[in-house]
């Protein structure tokens, strides 16, 4: 049971880590071009106020969402998850077979740059408060349905929770450490990964929502995931061969 | 009213956004897939264990040949 238990808590461990990672590195790119163009100050105020309205999202619907009963919250949870995993999956089966562009945060970066140097800056500066706040509330949101859709299901959202505060600390340390957009993180192989979780996490709830009992009970989430990483790779495999045969 | 109307819309675009957007197909999908699963649930949890993941895979395949063929 504890090695059940542990097992499934990692997954989600993992999960919760890597998708929050991708998207801060994302919001991280947009706040550091607003500081370095318009000051930090307002920057960070806009940082500081979407963290609250996203922690504000967490506490409400948090306990919300453990009232409903469990096999009915599975099903529902189940199925966002399956589609938000399988979206973050095929994203990341294009890019890597060479059908779409990879994400650029130099090109992020340097458009968000361009875009808030043409216009005059205030004493007051509400457009880098703006940009600042929608760019980590937006990003912050998916992170804010993993944490509480994961996290409500495996009826652990302190832990989800603890865990999502911890990436974002340690992405903005990252970021200040660096001091610059983190261009080099390998943002695919973890948007792929964070697919094959949450598809696997939501293929497993789905499943014990609707009545079927997994073998080896949580320890099928690793082998589900076993199953997707292969299921993905050969996808990739067939798309890059369909590339290779489309002629120049 | 007029607050509450926008707020609902805006929170009923989201979801669409967010669960549909450009791939209706694979909400299409995963609605097909449960439904499937719903109705030959009961005594065969050992086909469905692997009927499941299999469904799930061969629609994110779809959805992947149908990006590239819109290419």
């Amino acid at each position: 049971m504890i090695a059940s238990l542990s097992t499934s808590s990692s997954v989600l461990v993992v999960a919760i880590f890597l998708a929050t990672a991708v998207e801060m590195v994302e919001a991280l790119t947009i706040v550091v071009a607003v500081g370095h163009t318009r000051g930090w100050r307002s920057a960070l105020e806009g940082v500081a106020v979407a963290l609250m309205a996203l922690g504000a999202l967490v506490g409400i619907f948090g306990p919300a969402l453990l009232r409903i009963p469990i096999n009915d919250l599975r099903v529902v949870v189940g199925s966002i998850l399956l589609i938000f995993g399988m979206q973050w999956l095929r994203k990341a089966i294009l890019r890597s077979s060479g059908f779409k562009a990879k994400h650029d945060e130099d090109a992020i970066f340097a458009a968000t740059v361009a875009s808030l140097t043409q216009v005059g800056k205030p004493q007051r500066d509400s457009l880098a408060f703006v940009t600042s706040f929608k760019g980590v509330f937006l990003e912050g949101l998916e992170v804010v349905i993993t944490v509480l859709t994961l996290g409500a299901s495996a009826h652990k959202i302190v832990l989800a929770s603890w865990v999502a505060s911890g990436t974002v600390l340690l992405v903005a340390l990252v970021g200040v450490l660096v001091a610059k957009q983190l261009s080099s993180v390998p943002e695919n192989a973890m948007k792929m990964t964070v697919g094959v979780l949450l598809v696997s996490y939501g293929t497993f709830w789905c499943g014990e929502g609707l009545g079927i009992h997994w073998t080896g009970a949580d320890a099928a989430l690793p082998m589900l995931a076993l199953t997707y990483f292969v299921g993905t790779w050969v996808i990739i495999a067939l798309a890059r061969q369909s590339r290779k045969r489309v002629p120049a | 009213m007029r607050i509450i109307k926008k707020t609902l819309i805006a929170f009923g675009m989201f979801w669409w956004n967010f669960l549909v957007g450009d791939t209706p197909e694979l909400f299409l999908a995963v609605v097909a897939i449960l439904g499937v699963v719903s109705i030959f649930q009961s005594g065969h949890s050992h086909v469905l264990m692997i009927v499941l993941p299999g469904l799930v895979l061969v629609a994110l395949g779809a959805s992947v040949s149908r990006a590239i063929r819109k290419r």
